[in-house]
């Protein structure tokens, strides 16, 4: 069947063309396999990639050195003085004393807590965020009611709304609310959507067939049924992608974590990570730790990433302009 | 919808959709009015008060604004910010252009595309200590290097010349692969038999880079800078772990400003004075791209 949806194709010329685009490309490179032009812009991309993925390969050798030898070889292009003191450091398994003698603060950290505090807002804020826009997205796409475009286009407005704007005045809201220095104050704000996800999942929702609807709700199934039962498994693919997205955004928060939270209860990595560097000695910074602790805020999005990364890539259009 | 006339059944279900609507947005409103348009309103009365978060908030008319137009430190800070956001958004267009077009050219690999996208998964708090690093004065390898080619060290972070530069261009590094992939979806809509055309008449890449990518991609470009310039006139993180806008105030951008404002001297009428003003910036230089750019209004036809 593609065959003949091809060669109908083929006789229309352009249309051929257009859609064998990658085809057409491929060919094309065997056809000039190595022009000057090529080998430059490959020799042009491996820069790009050597500049792109250097500084995590450093920190990697840095965090698995010793300080020691750091402040000795600090451009052997291996780990110097090996060992996994800076991530004992971390989490706060060595003793001040231990950690003194080994170029750190002694100062009390524990990244076991920050990255469970971590963990747990970026989650409960991803969850909450995408069911609640989930829900806006379908009331805006399948639902009929009067009223719906205006109403949506007030969500869109606040698109618009830089987020600086909002930080000061939601920072008194949570204060007055006694929300200060908790994890529900920093997932507050986050928790009920954001105009990107509602805008985002709307498109997608709005491209279940009416027919499969239709159908379900001839079998006496309610709209909130249809949901659940349907619209939302029929989109789990758009909704995985903005769900990976929301945790990656909501991780990497500084700014409004930073404003809330004041002890280790509240304490997420990134603002932790700040402090870190705050207490390390300025005369000798603990490099090795930093770069341990660097590792340990990054790596569980690495990973989140390479399980899903087709579908992120592959999902960053201009539609995902943020 | 309009194929088969639906049993009478669900056109009633479907008539009193109205409260089930309202049930389903009634979270993502209470979002909206709560921390969007609620704080929205609320800065701007802030604004023209005085208001330590001690004592009530006193209504002071234009005190602030007027003091602002006279603050050294708020144009000092202006003029940073727009440094800062010159560099940033000229040398990460020119890069994130640089990739797409390669990527265009050279594979579609999605092992590339998220080698290229990675900077962008970890936090500006991780990118900021990572250059701290690399760029110390003493042990940076980054300066170890600039010694091997003979040239003299560097302090990036320490220098009030260095500072925004390395800054703005630490945030590149983080951005320059996401952006690169907006365009390089961008690129995706434009027809190969455009540049087969091309191909055809002898152009050469660089002739229909001009002629062929460049006008057809204007409009998406435009959405991209768009986007790209209101992000980078709301730098923070960088400035704040790395030299917390020093030296003196060489990176005392407006974003650090507004937060020594508010949480070091309790100024929180004169903080949300400096938001506003923050504000009016972002909508007259999204205003002006807009037109510049004439983003959104397509040249493909």
């Amino acid at each position: 069947m593609a065959q003949t949806a091809r060669s109908t194709q083929a006789a229309q010329g352009v249309g051929a063309a257009r859609a064998s685009g990658a085809t057409g490309a491929k060919a094309g490179r065997r056809r000039r396999p190595l022009s000057p032009g090529r080998v430059l812009a490959w020799v042009a991309m491996v820069v790009i990639l050597l500049v792109t993925l250097f500084p995590f390969y450093w920190i990697l050798r840095t965090a698995l050195s010793s300080n020691a030898a750091l402040y000795v070889d600090p451009t052997s292009p291996g780990p110097v003085g090996f060992g996994w003191g800076a991530f004992a450091r971390v989490f706060g398994m060595q003793s001040v004393e231990e950690a003194i003698a080994e170029g750190g603060s002694g100062a009390s950290i524990d990244f076991w807590l920050y990255l469970r505090n971590s963990v747990v807002v970026a989650t409960v804020v991803t969850v909450c965020q995408v069911f609640f826009s989930a829900m806006a997205a379908y009331a805006f796409s399948r639902l009929r009611w009067r009223g719906r475009d205006a109403v949506f286009s007030l969500f869109l407005l606040s698109l618009m709304v830089p987020t600086i704007f909002t930080l000061l005045p939601n920072f008194l809201l949570v204060r007055q609310l006694g929300l200060i220095d908790t994890l529900l104050g920093i997932m507050l704000p986050g928790l009920f959507m954001t105009p990107f996800a509602i805008f985002f999942l709307r498109q997608f929702l709005a491209n279940i067939a009416t027919e499969v609807e239709e159908a379900a709700l001839i079998d006496g199934a309610s709209k909130v049924r249809v949901f659940f039962n349907l619209a939302l498994p029929m989109t789990v693919g758009p909704i995985a992608t903005i769900s990976i997205l929301t945790y990656i955004g909501s991780w990497n928060d500084y700014f409004w974590p930073l404003m809330v939270s004041y002890t280790d209860e509240s304490r997420v990595l990134t603002v932790a990570l700040g402090n870190f560097n705050a207490q390390t000695p300025q005369t000798g910074p603990d490099w090795a730790g930093l770069m341990a602790a660097t590792l340990v805020a990054a790596l569980p999005m690495l990973v989140l990433f390479m399980a899903f990364a087709r579908r992120v890539v592959s999902s960053i259009g201009f539609s995902g302009i943020k | 919808m309009t194929t088969t006339a639906p049993p009478t059944g669900a056109r009633r279900r479907r008539r009193d959709d109205t409260r089930l609507a309202l049930a389903f947005i009634a979270p993502a409103t209470l979002g909206l009015l709560v921390f969007y348009f609620w704080p929205l309103l609320r800065g701007v009365w802030l604004s023209f008060t005085s208001w330590d978060v001690l004592t009530p908030a006193r209504f002071v008319g234009v005190e602030n604004y007027v003091e602002m137009i006279g603050d050294p430190v708020f144009w000092n800070a202006v003029r940073v910010t727009a440094l800062y956001v010159v560099i940033n958004i000229g040398v990460q267009t020119v890069v994130a252009l640089l990739i797409a077009v390669l990527m265009q050219r050279l594979s579609r690999s999605i092992l590339l595309r998220s080698l290229i996208l990675t900077p962008y998964l970890v936090s500006n708090v991780v990118a900021a200590l990572v250059f701290l690093w690399i760029l110390d004065f003493q042990l940076g390898i980054g300066n170890n290097a600039l010694e091997w080619l003979g040239l003299d060290r560097i302090g990036f972070f320490t220098s009030e010349t260095w500072v925004i530069p390395t800054i703005a261009l630490v945030n590149v590094w983080r951005h320059m692969g996401y952006t690169a992939l907006l365009i390089f979806a961008g690129l995706l809509t434009i027809p190969p038999t455009m540049y087969e055309a091309a191909r055809v008449d002898g152009a050469s890449e660089v002739r229909s880079f001009f002629s062929i990518t460049m006008p057809l991609l204007r409009p998406i470009l435009g959405l991209v800078l768009i986007v790209s310039v209101i992000g980078s006139f709301q730098v923070f993180d960088t400035v704040a772990v790395t030299t917390n806008g020093g030296p003196v105030d060489a990176s005392r951008v407006l974003q650090l400003y507004i937060y020594e404002k508010a949480f070091a001297q309790f100024d929180f009428g004169y903080a949300s004075a400096l938001s506003v003003a923050l504000l009016l910036m972002l909508m007259v230089v999204t205003f002006l791209q807009y037109r510049i750019t004439r983003a959104g209004q397509t040249d493909l036809s």
